[in-house]
Parts: C-alpha cells; structure tokens; sequence
C-alpha cells in the first residue's frame, strides 16, 4: 500500500490571478441602476426594493462590483439556472474580484463552483450521504441537540435566538459529519462571516480569512489521513473521480464548501422562521395547536424568506431579454426574488402558512439543486418542533434590536426573544 | 390517473416523496422515483395532484387514464 502523501506539502494556493476592481461603497442613488446587496438597507428589508425593481425593471443593473444584473422574476431566475451554457458557476459569490477563466469547470469549491461536465461527478459524490434516508440518522442526535440549546435557557426571560439557538444547530451537525471538534464552532463563525460578508473589505483581507479557513481544514485532513474515521472527511480523502483520489484542492475545497453552506444558511432559515413566529401570534399558536401543520408552514417560511441568493457570470457578451449582457458580468440570482414573483404565487407578500401550492426555488433549481436541502430541512423541523414544544409562548422582545446579516445569505444575526 | 418522474428534469428535491410517501420514493442519491407502476388509486390522485404542483423541477407528470 502506497502511503497517502497528497496532503504532506504546503497547501497554500499561490495568490491568485484572475481579476480584481474598484470597490465602490455607500447608499445607492437608484437600486435600478446602482444596485448593491451589501449595503445596510438591502439587509434590513430587501423585499421592498426587489418588488419595486420586479415592476419597474425588471433586470436590474449595477456598475458596482466590475458590472452586473438582478433579474428580478421567477421566470429569468429560473431560465438562468437552467442555462449552464451561457451563466458559468465559475464564482457563485458577487465580489470585487473574478477568479481566471483557467478555474473552470473545476472551480474553487466543487460542486458548486463547477460547470458540467465535470460539475455532475463531483456532485455525484455527495448525494449519497444527504438523502433524506441517509439524514435521517442524524434525526435523534439533533434533536437532544436542540434540547440541551433549550435547558441553557433556564431561568433566562430574554434570549436571543439567533445567537444561543439557531446558529448552533447547524454547525453540531456538519462538524459531526465532517468529524471535525465541536468545540471549534466559534471558528467555524468566523469562516463564514469572512467568505461571505466580508465582500468589500480589501483583497488582502479577504484573501488572509481564506487561508486561515484553508489551513485549518488541511490540518482537519491530516488529521484525518493519519486516523481514517467513519465520516464525510475521510470519505472524500478516500474517494475517486476517473480512477483516481481526488485532487487535495478539490478534497479542501468540497469540505469548505459544507462547512460554509451548510452553517450560515440553515442558521438563517432558523433564524427568519423564529422571528416571523416571535412577531405573528396568530401563526404561532396554529403551530402549537397544529403540529401537523409544520412541514407546510417550514415550507412557506423557506419560501418568503428563502436565505440563499446565488451569483453567476456571463459567459460571452450577448442581448438576453432586453438587455445587454458584457462577458463577465455578475449575475445576482435572487431565489429570494423569485419566491416572491406575483406572476409565479398568489399573494407572494402574505406569508400563508398552509399554503399548499409551493413550488419555491428557496434550494436552487437545475443542475445545481442544494445538496443539502434534505438534511437542512431535518434540521429546520427539528429545531422548530423542539422550540415550540419546549416554549410555545415568545415574542419578539425589542423589534429594533433584530439586525440581518448582508450580503447573498440573509438571516436574523440578532434576534432578542422574550421567553419567560 | 397515472404518475411518472421525467428523469431529465429531477434533481431530487424530495418534494414527491415527502407530500405523497406511498406514489414516490427516492433512490440511493435522492432522486424521486415512481413506487410500483404509478397507477394512483382514487384517494391518492390528491395527493398526486399536490406532489406534481410543488415538485420545483415540474417533473412529475400525470396522465388521465381514459
Ligand atoms: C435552509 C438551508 C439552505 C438553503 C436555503 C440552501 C440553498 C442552496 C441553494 C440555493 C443552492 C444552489 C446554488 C446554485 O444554484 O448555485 C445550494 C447549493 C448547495 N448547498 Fe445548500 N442550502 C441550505 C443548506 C445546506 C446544507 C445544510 C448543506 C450541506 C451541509 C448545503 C450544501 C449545499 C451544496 C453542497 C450545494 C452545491 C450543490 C451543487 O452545486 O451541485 N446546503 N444551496
Ligand atoms: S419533487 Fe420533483 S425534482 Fe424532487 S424528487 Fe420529486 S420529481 Fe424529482
């Protein structure tokens, strides 16, 4: 047996090439034409501006982030999905900077940063282990989980349930897949914040928070090399593409991609569905009377405020419906927006928690469909059943006080609730 | 009333299979799949109907039987 040796040199990625441009920062002028997802406004209430844009529009431009378009209807949403041939994954997140050209169809962070035909093996490898069979092995462990999050509440009247609840789930579970220490989820925190909301800080910023997310998953995989265990790490160490184990970039790349989708995301829709229950009275006592109902309901909350925006890049310049598309623009990729298209729901704006008819796009659609909506949905029910058997009456304790992280992935960051 | 999964479309949401358990299934790597030979039973064609409006991909298709 050869001696697994992929991992031994210095992993570090040579600063990249690609390109970079000016970061433009500051209120917008008309979120027409000068749209930006980051500033504080669009974190406090989006939906307002998408709707507006939605009418008006409906593809909006920005010059901001070197150029790019927010289509703003479900049908564009889902048409620029669907075409992998002139939308590249090449960068799913919109920054000041586009990785070379070269990176594709591979991308930084397999599956979701690859284009087929190479997109459709990496992603193969994954969908085994997040079926809904396959997670629902994780079921009872979340659940004591959710339990113990509840009894540090003792004698607390305020919590903040962004904070001490939702934020906690999520990162429990994928560090048991991962086999990583639980006790690192503080890490795992800062990971996220650095991928995904600091998007206009310096490169070199940015470019630091990566490596330090890069050097410890490859000391997780040595770790891992050194002492094979029975989880998703070692897993991908020892997996094949093409007869042969996978690139160390790839392994490294597939892991910070679980870590960081599966956290902030599931964190979010925790998070917005708490918050929409600490301030609807009406919806919450429904769901305690009517725990049958929570799956319809889950659904709703995932489709009004769908956590996950994607973003791509145009591939070639071209005219696509009505407006004039440069090579490597952005495409901002509102599921969010599309949730919330009047031509695709009826009373989009109406959260209806029994709403049976609910063909959202809060998961993606296409070829790029979450990988994780199966686990992320245990966890969401699970984390709801729980709450509301163990504190069926809440509300929301200081309405002012509740901030949204900006940026591509939306959910409550603080979110103070009255439970006692 | 029949159901079928157009395999072109399905990306394995699962929508199938969690609002109409005993129509669909998923197989090894989540995909939705047709239990048995999908002909629906008079009190699971609502349940079909649901399953075919939610399934994001619209993949599931039904077909009345004449
Ligand atoms: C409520 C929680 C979640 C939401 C709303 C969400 C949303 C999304 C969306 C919209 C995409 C599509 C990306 C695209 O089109 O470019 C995606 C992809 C993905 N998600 Fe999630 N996600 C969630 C939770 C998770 C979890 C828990 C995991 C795993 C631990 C995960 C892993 C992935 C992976 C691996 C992909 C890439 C799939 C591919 O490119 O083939 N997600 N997610
Ligand atoms: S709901 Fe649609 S996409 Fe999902 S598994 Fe069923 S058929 Fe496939």
């Amino acid at each position: 047996m050869t001696v697994d040796d992929r991992f031994t040199r210095d992993l570090r990625q040579d600063p990249p090439t690609g390109t970079r441009n000016e970061v433009v920062v500051g209120p917008v002028s008309d979120w027409a034409t000068d749209f930006s997802h980051v500033e504080p406004e669009w974190a406090a209430d989006p939906y307002p501006i998408l709707d507006d844009l939605r009418d008006r529009c409906p593809i909006a431009h920005t010059g901001r982030f070197g150029g790019g378009w927010l289509p703003t209807r479900y049908e564009d949403v889902a048409a620029i999905a669907y075409d992998t041939e002139r939308f590249s994954s090449r960068s799913i997140i919109m920054s000041n900077y586009r990785p070379p050209l070269e990176i594709a169809p591979v991308g930084g962070v397999p599956p979701i940063s690859s284009d087929p035909p190479f997109h459709h093996d990496a992603r193969k490898l994954l969908l085994p282990a997040f079926t809904k069979k396959a997670v629902a092995t994780r079921e009872a462990a979340t659940r004591a989980f959710c339990h113990s999050l509840i009894d540090s509440f003792e004698g607390a009247e305020v919590v903040d349930a962004a904070r001490d609840y939702a934020q906690h789930i999520p990162m429990r579970v994928i560090a048991d897949m991962l086999g990583f220490p639980p006790e690192d989820g503080p890490r795992f925190r800062e990971f996220v914040e650095s991928a995904l909301e600091g998007v206009n800080l310096p490169p070199e910023e940015r470019m630091a928070g990566m490596d330090e997310l890069f050097d410890y998953l490859y000391t997780q995989i040595r770790d891992h090399v050194a002492t094979p265990r029975d989880d998703l790490t070692t897993y991908l160490i020892e997996a094949e593409l093409y007869g042969r184990k996978l690139e160390p970039a790839h392994v490294a790349g597939t892991i910070a991609l679980l870590l960081i989708a599966g956290i902030d995301t599931t964190w979010s829709a925790i998070g917005a569905s708490l918050w929409h229950l600490a301030k609807t009275p009406a919806d919450r006592e429904r769901l305690v009377a009517e725990p049958g109902l929570l799956p319809t309901a889950m659904e709703e909350f995932l489709r009004a405020y769908a956590p996950v925006t994607m973003a791509r890049l145009v591939k070639e310049d071209m005219h696509w419906r009505g407006v004039d598309m440069k090579a490597d623009d952005w495409i901002l990729l509102s599921f969010p927006s599309a949730n919330r298209d009047p031509a695709q729901f009826d009373r989009p704006e109406e959260v209806i928690i029994d709403r049976e008819i609910n063909r959202h796009a809060a998961f993606g659609l296409g070829i790029h469909r979450c990988v994780g909506s199966h686990l992320a949905r245990m966890e969401l029910r699970v984390a709801l059943e729980v709450w509301l058997e163990r504190v069926p009456v809440f509300g929301l304790d200081d309405p002012s006080a509740v901030t949204w992280a900006p940026g591509q992935v939306r959910g409550p960051r603080t979110l103070p609730i009255r439970i006692g | 009333m029949k159901v079928t999964i157009d395999p072109q479309r399905c990306q394995g949401h699962g929508r199938c299979y969690d609002l109409a358990p005993e129509l669909f299934g998923e197989d090894d790597e989540g995909y939705g799949r047709v239990l048995g030979d999908g002909l629906v039973p008079p009190d699971g064609e609502r349940a079909a109907r649901v399953a075919a409006a939610n399934c994001p991909e619209k993949a599931v298709v039904l077909t009345e039987e004449a």
